[in-house]
């Protein structure tokens, strides 16, 4: 087993106080009826993009199995990349943590005495609090996706991994403009907002020194990054400015060119509900001689940060499978009901209660590996098969069993609790004994009138459960 | 160690023993999608790329310069980015100044004229390497006679192409022209003008990206 | 997912695991469901030595505590017979999380394999081994039915429990908003996030309401609990004496509509 990693915590968001957040959401009438909205959109664009129930199968079964051959040879793959990347021209760098990828990103911004850093959609570079690590450094990074524009003039963190400001409306978006960005008066038309942004941001790509973007697939046959988005501003991030630094984790590989077309259209049918993205945009390559446009400078930051420790489990490894489409998040009805804040974490909704516990410990996570009634919604729709229900049940074994000595994760026990712990073997006690179980059904449901009218959380919205009098077993003795 | 011999030893020390055969995507891509007419995948693609808020014209070999000529005139634009280097980037240079529509060619490498091309230029032309019937997808490689920046940064992208060239599917796409040997710097889907739903979920076009998308189809010679 | 057809020759004996809830909490809904079992003309054993699958220990993150109980009851069933579960998500344990549960021990991964494959969820059973087409003797209905999650995407028999209600000729079923969604149970899920529980079962319940169906039935006792220890409970915050939304067992209704006696 590995070696547990440096703890890294997250700046802006604590992991602590996930009920109270999350009740703080729940009795939010305006809140809940806004996520639900939103999410039943989601939900219907996508089924709109899967008639054929037939053909969603075979592609999601040709899904899972793309991404578990490439994990499978994750570290011969990750060689190949690393090589053709480099024959290509690309600068390719290695990060355990995220302050060694924060270093490397404002390494290379340093050498090129970089004001400005535009942004592109990067989940990644929210996971290692680049915009953080930057402005301490001294480099200005600018969200250049309208979802993370307005959620960093906002100063908040996304809420959703595709669509970043879902929890704001166009009334709180039209008042954050008129109040931040300079020369704007108030609207809350939704296409005017728009082309604010657009001015605004096609300046910054114009003077920006580094464009920063994410991954969506790596290919290691062509040495190619891969970027689907819809706005451009991916585009504009790794094409306009001098150099390009792209970030990503480790497991986000393919082997084969051909890979890509599976994965990229269960990607977008899921994520939104289209059929295909404005652009999917690939990357083998600085400017070459010749050319006119394009970086002169193109590098790739591989970061870990607790990637290995997923991979080192087999099931554990399945986490990594992971494409990013959001749709097990669309489709939870506890995202629904507290949006993506309430999580305190980079990666909210359920593929983020199982990642995170690999990125930031147990530790800081074990109450979120609670926060599922394992209803299955998300496993059902996870494009690439992630048994997430399975994995959250694996997570709430690792968090509450007793520290071992040598431990599948980071945090592992962090959650024991004696107590908790004898109760349920005192419950196997009973229920593992026919003898011990007929004792206690029988006194329980005999002396039923002591059954406490308060029962703790249960009784906050239900009435006490009270056992019957009769139990099934007595009522088919008297039949007889 | 280094970083990435930290990572590597981390995942050799418990990379499965096998991945398995490779994965069968040519089987599922012959399973699933149909063979169609050349003139099939031409209404196919029109079909989708409309629906991203695209529009097509269905234009003769001869005659795509008029209909430029008459798309650029609806929008009173009289100024269009084009290729020195393109057979049809030279011939719109060469008759199009004459209908009033002042052409640019990309000659200059970016640094020297950045600030115009964001500013200054309203519309662009490019050629496109092929297409996708399935998405109405258009496939542009960008190289040193159409730079990558023209499809992008003008509000109006005009992009002329032989429907002859539309494949089916992404994957025909790439299996048949081989692209697994080689891409170029920059290799390009562009399904549609740019746009965002981040607000409210209410879609917008012309995020960052052009906000206008024309595809002039020359559609002769089709099966 | 391997399915009996309907069968030609139906089995004579049948096992009946009636789980822990059904058996300190809705025994009227396991008579009910044995009842219905028998008048097919089948013996229905009920093995007394039964607890508990051990589906809450093992949600719960004690796989080793859910594995003790679920050891014992690999022992409660020697023949060849069905295993007929009254309730999806404990069907849904036995047959698919037994085996699993039993992996790095042989002897037992042989025993769990052998019964995943005899489990059958109460509805499931009725309809694709009995081929049962209730005979409806009551009045004009309507209900509306809840499916639990584990019947919906591990049993995959949601279309089961339908089926049946929608052979009984007088009987509507309404159609609830959000129906695939879960109730908000969960098993300790609803004691450890209660305000996540709380919101979920509010917005369940409101919907059931919204039909105006006169009850709501289902296939699965832990969403009962759920949903009617909500109703009940919203029934005294208004100070309603009568239920809004009364429910019970799918097999209780069933028994119910199909007997002249008691049909309404």
């Amino acid at each position: 087993m590995n070696a547990p990693q440096t703890p890294h915590t997250l700046h802006f968001m604590p992991s602590a106080g996930f009920r109270a957040r999350s009740k703080n959401v729940v009795e939010n009438p305006f809140l809940r009826q806004s996520f639900r909205g939103a999410m039943d959109f989601l939900m219907s664009k996508r089924a709109a993009q899967f008639p054929d129930a037939e053909e969603l199968e075979s592609l999601r079964s040709l899904g899972e199995r793309i991404r578990q051959y490439n994990l499978a040879k994750l570290p011969d793959l990750l060689l190949r990349l690393e090589d053709k990347l480099t024959g290509n021209g690309i600068q390719v760098h290695w990060a355990e943590t995220p302050e060694e990828a924060n270093e490397i990103i404002l390494g290379i911004c340093h050498k090129h005495s970089a004001k400005l850093m535009v942004k592109g959609k990067s989940m990644v570079s929210e996971e290692i609090e680049l915009n953080h690590a930057a402005e301490a450094a001294g480099v200005g990074a600018l969200e250049s996706d309208m979802g993370e524009y307005i959620v960093q003039l906002a100063n908040e963190k996304p809420s959703h991994i595709i669509m970043p400001a879902i929890h704001k409306t166009k009334e709180e978006i039209a008042s954050l403009f008129a109040e931040k960005v300079e020369g704007v008066d108030y609207t809350d038309n939704v296409d005017a907002l728009i082309q604010i942004g657009r001015t605004v941001l096609r300046q910054k790509f114009l003077e920006a020194d580094i464009g920063l973007s994410g991954v969506n697939f790596a290919v290691a046959e062509t040495g190619t990054l891969c970027l689907v988005e819809n706005e451009g501003n991916g585009r504009m991030c790794t094409t306009a400015p001098p150099v390009h630094i792209a970030i990503t984790g480790i497991e986000k590989i393919v082997e084969k060119l051909e890979h890509v077309p599976p994965l990229y259209s269960l990607l977008t049918r899921s994520a939104t509900g289209q059929n295909i993205s404005t652009y999917f945009n690939m990357i083998s390559g600085p400017r070459k001689p010749g050319e006119k446009d394009g970086p002169g400078e193109v590098h790739l930051v591989l970061l870990d940060n607790g990637r290995s420790q997923a991979y080192a489990d087999e099931q554990l490894r399945k986490t990594l499978q992971c494409i990013r489409c959001g749709a097990c998040m669309n489709h939870c009805p506890v995202y629904t009901r507290i949006g993506g804040h309430a999580y305190g974490t980079t990666y909210p909704g359920p593929i983020g209660k199982i990642v995170s516990p690999h990125m930031l410990g147990l530790e800081a996570t074990a109450g979120l590996v609670t926060a599922s009634s394992l209803c299955g919604a998300c496993g059902e729709v996870c494009p690439v098969k992630i048994p997430i229900p399975d994995l959250l049940v694996r997570l709430r074994e690792e968090a509450f069993s007793e520290p071992k000595a040598n431990p599948a994760m980071r945090g592992q026990g962090a959650g024991h609790n004696g107590l908790i712990s004898n109760i349920w073997r005192g419950w196997a006690m009973v229920y593992r004994s026919p003898t011990m179980y007929r004792a206690v059904s029988w006194l329980t449901s005999r002396f039923n009138w002591l059954t406490p009218s308060k029962q703790g959380a249960w009784t906050s919205v239900r009435v006490p459960l009270k056992p019957a009098p009769k139990r099934l077993r007595d009522m088919l003795a008297e039949r007889r | 160690m280094s970083a990435r011999d930290r990572i590597l030893a981390k995942l050799r020390a418990n990379s499965p023993s096998t991945a398995g055969e490779l994965p069968d995507v040519a089987s599922w891509y012959a399973g699933h999608r149909p063979v169609e007419s050349a003139a099939d995948k031409a209404q196919r693609f029109r079909h989708f790329i409309e629906l991203a808020h695209a529009e097509v014209y269905r234009v003769s070999r001869d005659g795509w310069l008029q209909k430029l000529w008459e798309v650029l005139s609806a929008r009173h634009i009289d100024k269009l980015l084009v290729s020195r280097d393109t057979p049809h980037g030279e011939r719109a240079l060469a008759e199009l100044p004459q209908s009033g529509i002042a052409c640019q060619a990309y000659t200059q490498a970016i640094e020297s004229w950045k600030a115009e091309l964001f500013h200054h230029i309203p519309a662009s032309l490019t050629g496109a390497r092929g297409a996708i019937a399935e998405t109405g997808t258009l496939i542009l490689w960008p190289d040193e006679r159409e730079p990558r920046l023209m499809s992008l940064v003008p509000p109006l992208h005009i992009v002329l192409l032989d429907a002859s060239r539309i494949h089916n599917t992404f994957y025909e796409a790439m299996t048949t022209e081989g692209w697994q040997d080689g891409l170029p710097t920059n290799a390009l889907l562009i399904s549609g003008p740019s746009k965002t739903a981040d607000i409210q979920q209410t879609l917008a076009y012309g995020a960052h990206g052009p906000k206008e998308l024309v595809v002039l189809m020359i559609e002769e010679d089709l099966q | 997912m391997t399915r009996t057809p309907p069968n030609q020759t139906p089995p004579r004996d049948v096992y009946f695991f009636a789980t822990c809830v059904v058996d300190q909490f809705f025994p009227g809904a396991g008579m009910d469901a044995i009842t219905l079992l028998e008048r097919q003309g089948l013996r229905v054993h009920f093995p007394e030595q039964q607890t508990c699958c051990g589906q809450p220990a093992y949600t719960s993150g004690f796989p080793d505590e859910a594995r003790k109980v679920a050891a014992h009851q690999l022992t409660l069933f020697p023949n060849d017979w069905p295993v007929v579960v009254p309730s999806g998500s404990c069907a849904g344990m036995m047959k698919h999380h037994y085996p699993t549960l039993f992996a790095s021990d042989p002897a037992r991964k042989a025993q769990a394999d052998a019964l995943s494959g005899r489990i059958y969820e109460l509805t499931q059973f009725l309809v694709e081994v009995l081929n049962f087409k209730p005979e409806d003797c009551g009045s004009d209905c309507t209900v509306v039915l809840h499916t639990s999650c584990s019947a919906r995407r591990e049993m995959n028999v949601h279309v089961t429990g339908r089926q049946l209600l929608g052979d009984l000729a007088k009987v509507t079923v309404a159609q609830q908003d959000h129906e695939s969604e879960c109730c908000g149970f969960g098993g300790t899920f609803s004691v450890k996030q209660p305000e996540i529980s709380g919101a979920m079962v509010e917005d369940k319940v409101k919907a059931l309401k919204a039909t105006s169906a006169e009850r709501v039935v289902s296939a699965d006792c832990g969403c009962l609990m759920n949903i009617l220890g909500h109703a009940a409970w919203k029934d005294q915050q208004e100070g309603r004496t009568q239920p809004a939304l009364p429910g019970e067992h799918i097999a209780s209704f069933l028994l119910r509509r199909t007997s002249k006696e008691t049909a309404r």
